[in-house]
């Protein structure tokens, strides 16, 4: 057992049972990250923000939500909405977060993949994070369940029955997952206990993996320079502070990640209050109809990309191609063949890919939302063999990129 | 050094503290999300009929979920100051939960006596408590005289009465 | 600067994301019905003045309006309750004190003499396999357009423009086919506050009248083919568009629908969309008045905030 002495203080006391001193200094005094950075780097506390304004409002929605069918509908848009005391902003504030939050893990995932961050140990960032985005796509997914509305149930029918895969007909899975024919009270309470535990309990675990995996390598910075920390923090320490590349995690680098914050939330409470219709689809004000699927059906903007990799194609091809979409960005790390990390504007043919991936999503997600019908179908069809194709060229160009250094 | 570092101290702190101060607002806001529903405090009105109450038998009303006694007196039952006077009868109206941990006494017609089997606590038929533990007599809701009714729910002039001589809580 | 460069390129494409999604994606999805304010263009004019003590005679006259149709307002009571009125013409007569408030001139004078045009049912009813529940006025002997104008004068002499209030607007145009479970209002009228009974634990009261509501909904099911939805929040569910153009013309939005046209003016019109409002979007009022606060409070903070990190970094760069 270790030694102990009578405490002098309550910082004291603590101290000698937890060490307090020694964690903080590990986890934000000493914690170094690089000074050359923009305001991109601050997404991830921003996500982290955004994350405990769903987990907040999600709380209040929960003392009055009733995952029942019948009860559902009217418990989200009379009692919330109308009845209880500031129902309304709990809802419009996870409704939109819920929204929100994938503008900005799209930012997140470009900034790293512009900056080359998931390269040279940084592997484990960039996987832990595409296991987040999975997760939190899920996580979205179920809560859209939840106020049973037409989208509610109609995304529910589609989405579960893509688990047939096919040409395989698995049937009898759909039936499993929900539990029922069709989306009913089975399927509305297990993805209720989805999206309130299961998968809430999954985030949060892959949030401390996902911070975990940064100490090491630590943060990327805006020239993909390979900085030494250890000499680099002992200038910082000495009171060399303007010449250290480093900064200390509090305050330095914390107080430039909440002005970024603060920015984040007037965007996001001007949101809340004032245009808050894109987060809560009309449709979505229908209750649910299984003998009436609404003329337009489509996922939320977030999803739409994947979802119309899915679409031109027939059934099996799509189903192919979905499947691809979806776990490509994982495998990233090891697609890009170039030992360069570099921001893309650095490193050539990289940087016309970026873009060309960007504004092929950016198409995707467009074309997703409209109706499949004529020239937009020709055009999907072409965008999502594209996206595909892109990410089939990527070994080979990267394989052919100069060595920047001459290294 | 000394003077910056004081103000960058100053500008945590006053960062900090607006903070805090914006949470206060937003506890404010959760606060009010826990208040019962609108629903339920417009429930809090009851309208009972005594035209058709028999002496010595126990009615039994509901008013915000909480049962409510009405006993209608015979001559030879004594009088009382907690008594609830309706035209020529006499009355006991009260919430019908023993005021020792809430569970409902029965009424015994012949003793007229209440006896509550949680804890062996009993009341006399103006709810006035004749053997403990119950420390106060049953507890009489506010209410209103209209003639031939009452209502529950609401105080009237009998009831502020009764409340102010300190007949009830 | 650079940063602001950056600013710029997220901005931009949420922006380009953002018009792709919402008004690009709905451009293309919803077909554009152009909205006519209430002009009812398609029904003639009135070009007579009406005099409201002739218009009074005719519609309480022997076999006329007041043999269906209430008028609360003149005293002259429903002749019948709502299961029957529905069981014998497939809905309630409306209640006609507030038409002439409610409703546009033109679309008046032609449902009296001629209801299956004013309404747009003519491919529903044509007369001979179908009959519409209202007969058209054939005039009572004068020139019929004087009377008709006569007995417009009637109505409008009677409604009450500054006591309709949106409630009323709502019950008198929409309510008798949908009901509004927000606003506790079914087809047959509000809701009634009944007590559970103590002993028997049910409250008899309200199966009774959920019974009456019931047969009620079975008839219009059966007049229409479908139950009209419940409008409760209906206005969250349509777009403004929408809602206008489709009460304007029923036709333009949803061929061939059970809704016929119902003939609102636009204050009409405004006053039924304020009752929905109250119950489909009643936080509205809140919105406005706390927006304003917690966005002052954010703005502040962020303020503080571009200070506090000001004061830190001098040392660093």
């Amino acid at each position: 057992m270790a030694h102990f002495t009578k405490a002098t203080s309550v910082h004291d006391w603590l101290n000698q049972r937890l060490a307090i001193d020694s964690v903080r200094k590990v986890l934000a005094t000493e914690y170094w990250i690089p000074k050359n950075i923009n305001f991109l780097w601050a997404m991830g506390m921003i996500l982290a923000v955004t994350f405990g304004l769903l987990l907040i409002s999600g709380i209040f929605l929960l003392m009055y939500y009733k995952p029942d069918t019948k009860l559902a509908f009217d418990s989200v848009n009379y009692t919330i909405m109308s009845q209880v005391g500031y129902g309304w902003l709990w809802r419009h504030i996870h409704a939109v977060a819920a929204s929100v939050v994938f503008l900005i893990i799209y930012i997140h995932m470009f900034t790293g993949i512009y900056y080359g961050s998931y390269k040279k140990g940084r592997e484990m960032i960039w996987i832990s994070g595409m296991l987040l985005f999975v997760t939190f796509s899920g996580e979205a997914f179920s809560g859209y369940m939840l106020p049973w509305g037409q989208m509610s149930y109609w995304a529910g029918m589609v989405i579960t029955d893509i688990f047939s895969l096919g040409a395989l007909h698995l049937d009898g899975l759909v039936e499993w997952i929900r539990g029922n024919f069709v989306p009913g009270d089975a399927f509305l309470n297990r993805f209720f206990m989805l999206h309130v535990v299961l998968l809430p309990l999954a985030v949060m675990a892959l949030i401390v993996l996902h911070f975990a995996t940064l100490r090491i390598p630590h943060v990327n910075n805006q020239d993909g320079e390979e900085i030494d920390f250890k000499e680099e923090s002992q200038k910082y320490l000495s009171g060399n502070t303007k010449n250290s590349k480093v900064i200390r995690f509090q305050f330095d680098f914390l107080s430039k990640d909440i002005v970024v914050l603060g920015f984040f939330l007037i965007f996001f409470f001007y949101l809340v209050f004032y245009h808050f219709e894109f987060a809560m689809d009309p449709v979505n004000f229908d209750p649910a109809d299984g003998l009436k699927t609404p003329t337009h059906i489509y996922p939320e903007w977030y999803f739409l990309w994947t979802y119309e990799i899915l679409r031109p194609f027939p059934k099996n091809p799509g189903l192919l191609a979905f499947g691809f979409a979806q776990v490509i960005f994982i495998f990233l790390p090891f697609l890009d063949r170039s030992p360069n990390v570099a921001p893309a504007n650095k490193r050539g043919a990289f940087k016309i890919w970026f873009w060309l991936l960007l504004l092929t999503m950016v198409t995707l997600t467009i074309f997703g939302k409209l109706p499949p019908e004529g020239v937009f179908t020709t055009y999907g069809t072409i965008t999502a063999s594209f996206f595909i194709l892109l990410w089939l060229s990527l070994p080979i160009i990267t394989k052919f990129e100069k060595p920047i250094g001459g290294k | 050094m000394a003077i910056k570092k004081e103000r960058r101290d100053f500008l945590g702190m006053a960062l900090g503290g607006f903070t805090a101060l914006g949470g206060i607002a937003a506890l404010g806001a959760a606060k009010r999300t826990w208040d019962p529903l609108p629903s339920v405090m417009a429930a809090g009105y009851s309208t009972i009929d005594l035209s058709a109450a028999k002496p010595n038998v126990l009615n039994v009303e509901k008013w915000r979920g909480k049962p409510i006694f009405i006993l209608k007196k015979s001559p030879d039952m004594k009088k009382d100051p907690r008594e609830v006077i309706v035209g020529d009868n006499r009355y006991l109206i009260c919430i019908g939960l023993c005021t020792h941990l809430g569970c409902i006494p029965s009424y015994f017609p012949k003793e007229h006596k209440f006896k509550c089997a949680c804890h062996g606590g009993q009341f006399d038929a103006s709810g006035r408590v004749l053997k403990s533990p119950p420390p106060i007599p049953l507890v009489i809701p506010p209410f209103k005289i209209e003639g031939e009714k009452v209502v529950i729910g609401e105080a009237g002039e009998e009831y502020k009465k009764l409340k102010a001589d300190g007949l009830t809580v | 600067m650079k940063e602001l460069k950056i600013l710029a390129i997220v901005v931009f494409f949420t922006l380009l994301t953002y018009w792709g999604v919402e008004p690009f994606a709905h451009s293309k999805m919803h077909k554009h019905v152009e909205f006519k304010n209430f002009a009812y263009s398609d029904l003639p004019a009135l070009t007579k003045t009406g005099d409201p003590a002739k218009g009074q005679e005719l519609v309480m006259g022997a076999g006329a309006c007041v043999g269906c149709h209430s008028i609360k307002a003149a005293g002259v009571p429903s002749p019948m309750d709502p299961n029957m009125a529905a069981s014998s013409y497939g809905v309630t007569p409306p209640d006609l004190s507030q038409v002439g408030a409610l409703l546009d001139d033109r679309f008046l004078a032609e449902m009296i003499k001629n209801p299956t045009k004013a309404m747009m049912l003519k491919h529903k009813f044509d007369g001979t396999t179908r009959v519409f529940p209202m007969p058209a006025f054939m005039g009572a002997g004068g020139d019929i357009d004087q009377e008709v104008a006569d007995m417009v004068a009637y109505f409008k002499s009677i409604a009450k423009p500054d006591e309709l209030t949106p409630k009323v607007a709502y019950e008198d145009s929409c309510a008798r086919c949908h009901a509004n479970r927000y606003g506790n209002i079914t087809q047959i009228g509000e809701v009634p506050k009944t007590k559970t009974n103590i002993v028997t634990n049910k409250d008899v009261d309200l199966l009774k009248f959920k019974i009456k509501v019931a047969n009620y909904q079975a008839d219009l099911v059966h007049y229409l083919g479908k139950l009209p939805p419940d409008l409760s929040i209906m206005i969250r569910a349509r777009s403004e568009n929408f809602m206008k153009t489709f009460v304007e013309d029923p036709e333009s939005q949803l061929p061939g629908t059970a809704m016929p046209r119902v003939g609102l003016s636009k204050e009409g019109y405004d006053k039924v969309i304020s009752y929905l409002e109250e119950t489909g979007d009643p936080s509205k009022k809140d919105r406005e008045s706390l927006g304003p606060w917690v966005l002052g409070f954010f703005a502040i903070f962020t303020i503080l905030a571009l200070l506090w990190k000001k004061s830190i970094w001098k040392d660093l760069h």
